[in-house]
């Protein structure tokens, strides 16, 4: 159980967001001719040549790739319409512009497989680039006001990679504020020595985990317990040599 | 009467919805919100049933498809399908097996153990008894009386205070399909959030519980 749970259990990893942006819907022009698929996820075609067709991105790209059919750009990867949403997300520093959920994904996906399908490629790309850096900036300048006193920030529009990368940060940053405002951080006088168990003023006094739990004053016995808390609790101490240390205190507790 | 027409009104709705919605997009969904919530979600047996079918179909079609020679084009083609929706339902799987794992102590003694599928109780049974047997084995059949308990620190303590719980306070990313409304954030109730439709939020996980679990809202 320790040494397979892991710590980051709710987070995607780049390949599964991508993943997911892979089931976006996109237009390709075949030219060959193949039936209908009837798939899991859908049913596409028939495919005709020359006759524009729906099929999700990672058909799209399958086809692309064996070189049987040709993507037609969604309509905001125009270096128009880009230039537009660049403009107005300068303009606009508290708010995002809607854009695809996927939008870092997709364009990420069409840049590596369909390079020349898309028009003015290098101008859309250096304009996707720049509106992902104009957006993050915005993140990070909305960062500086989080404080004990928010219980909900809004990011509409924010996409799926951006959520995936500003996540971790956001949640741990939120997550210790609350912490310190809740009323039980603040220390209440008589309780804080009390909730020790009652052994603790007995035999030597030494120190085991000091960041798994403040003020950890604590004899041989519960020097023992702590490290079986620690081996249940937290991920980062290895089982095999928790047992050696365990029982090395054991004896020491016992001698 | 107005609530007559309310309830047609969903339905109809429901309905549109299940037209527009294949299978394979609702595991999506129910993976994802696994992925994002701390603690266990309700297990989508029917959902998992009707993949596993039309897993099943999709499978016995690529068989007799290259079993007839057809095109090899078309062949991978319901390959990669069918590899996108094992790995849905697999990653699915895994998620919950692991939040057991993590929790099965916490799991086993609340409400949450209704929320598990019959192989998921079994498993959770089997790896609680090998993980008592090896903690008794290794450490606590050694210790003190008083200090021998999985549950508890010591024999003083009032409750089991060395179970993992899962940190219902933490943050989540949520996104709402339709409009939820004024929604109130804490019990205290002086913190109120309108959610409108597709709009993102983070927000505390114990506040948006209930809504998750109704699915009026999705984690992202």
């Amino acid at each position: 159980m320790a040494g397979q749970s892991d710590p980051h259990l709710s987070i995607f990893s780049a390949l599964e967001v991508e993943f997911l942006a892979e089931d976006e819907t996109m237009e390709i022009v075949p030219n060959m001719r193949m039936d209908a698929l009837h798939m899991i996820c859908g049913d596409f075609g028939p495919f005709f040549p020359q006759i524009a067709t729906k099929v999700p991105l990672w058909l799209a790209v399958t086809l692309k790739k064996r070189g049987k059919c040709t993507i037609r750009p969604p309509e905001w990867m125009s270096v128009e319409k880009l230039t537009q949403v660049l403009e107005a997300e300068r303009e606009s520093p508290r708010e995002f512009q809607p854009l695809p959920f996927h939008y870092v994904e997709i364009s990420r996906l069409l840049f590596d497989h369909a390079r020349d399908d898309i028009p003015e490629i290098y101008m859309v790309r250096s304009l996707i680039e720049d509106i992902r850096d104009v957006r993050f900036h915005k993140v990070e300048t909305g960062l500086e006001t989080i404080s004990a006193r928010t219980h909900a920030v809004k990011l509409k529009n924010l996409s799926a990679m951006e959520v995936n990368i500003v996540r971790p940060f956001i949640v741990r940053a939120l997550q210790a504020f609350y912490k310190h405002d809740s009323p039980e951080m603040i220390p209440q006088p008589d309780a804080t020595g009390d909730n020790r168990p009652p052994v603790a003023n007995r035999g030597p006094r030494f120190c085991v985990c000091p960041s798994a739990r403040p003020a950890a004053k604590i004899d041989a016995k519960n020097c023992v317990y702590m490290i079986i808390w620690c081996c249940l609790h937290l991920p980062c101490c290895s089982h095999t040599v928790t047992k050696e240390a365990i029982l090395r205190g054991q004896l020491k507790g016992s001698t | 009467m107005a609530s007559g027409s309310e309830e047609a009104f969903w339905t109809e709705e429901d309905a549109q919805s299940l037209a527009e919605t294949t299978d394979v997009e609702l595991l999506k969904r129910a993976w994802r919100n696994e992925k994002a919530a701390p603690e266990i979600l309700s297990f989508q047996a029917n959902l998992v049933q009707r993949s596993r079918e039309q897993i099943q179909l999709l499978e016995e079609t690529v068989e007799e498809l290259s079993g007839n020679a057809s095109d090899d084009l078309i062949i991978s083609l319901y390959q990669m399908d069918l590899d996108r929706a094992l790995f849905l339902l697999r990653s699915y799987l895994r998620v919950r097996l692991q939040k057991i794992e993590k929790y099965m102590l916490h799991i086993s003694k609340t409400q949450l153990w209704n929320r598990l599928s019959e192989q998921e109780q079994k498993f959770a049974e089997k790896c609680t008894d090998i993980m008592e047997k090896h903690l008794q084995q290794s450490v606590l059949a050694r210790l003190p009386y008083g200090y021998q308990s999985i549950l508890k620190q010591s024999i003083s303590s009032e409750e089991d205070d060395m179970v993992p719980e899962p940190q219902l306070d933490t943050f989540v990313f949520c996104k709402s399909k339709g409009s939820v409304g004024a929604f109130q954030l804490d019990d205290t109730g002086d913190e109120i959030v309108d959610l409108v439709a597709d709009d993102l939020y983070v927000l505390r996980y114990k506040s948006i519980k209930g809504l998750v679990e109704g699915g009026q809202i999705d984690l992202v």
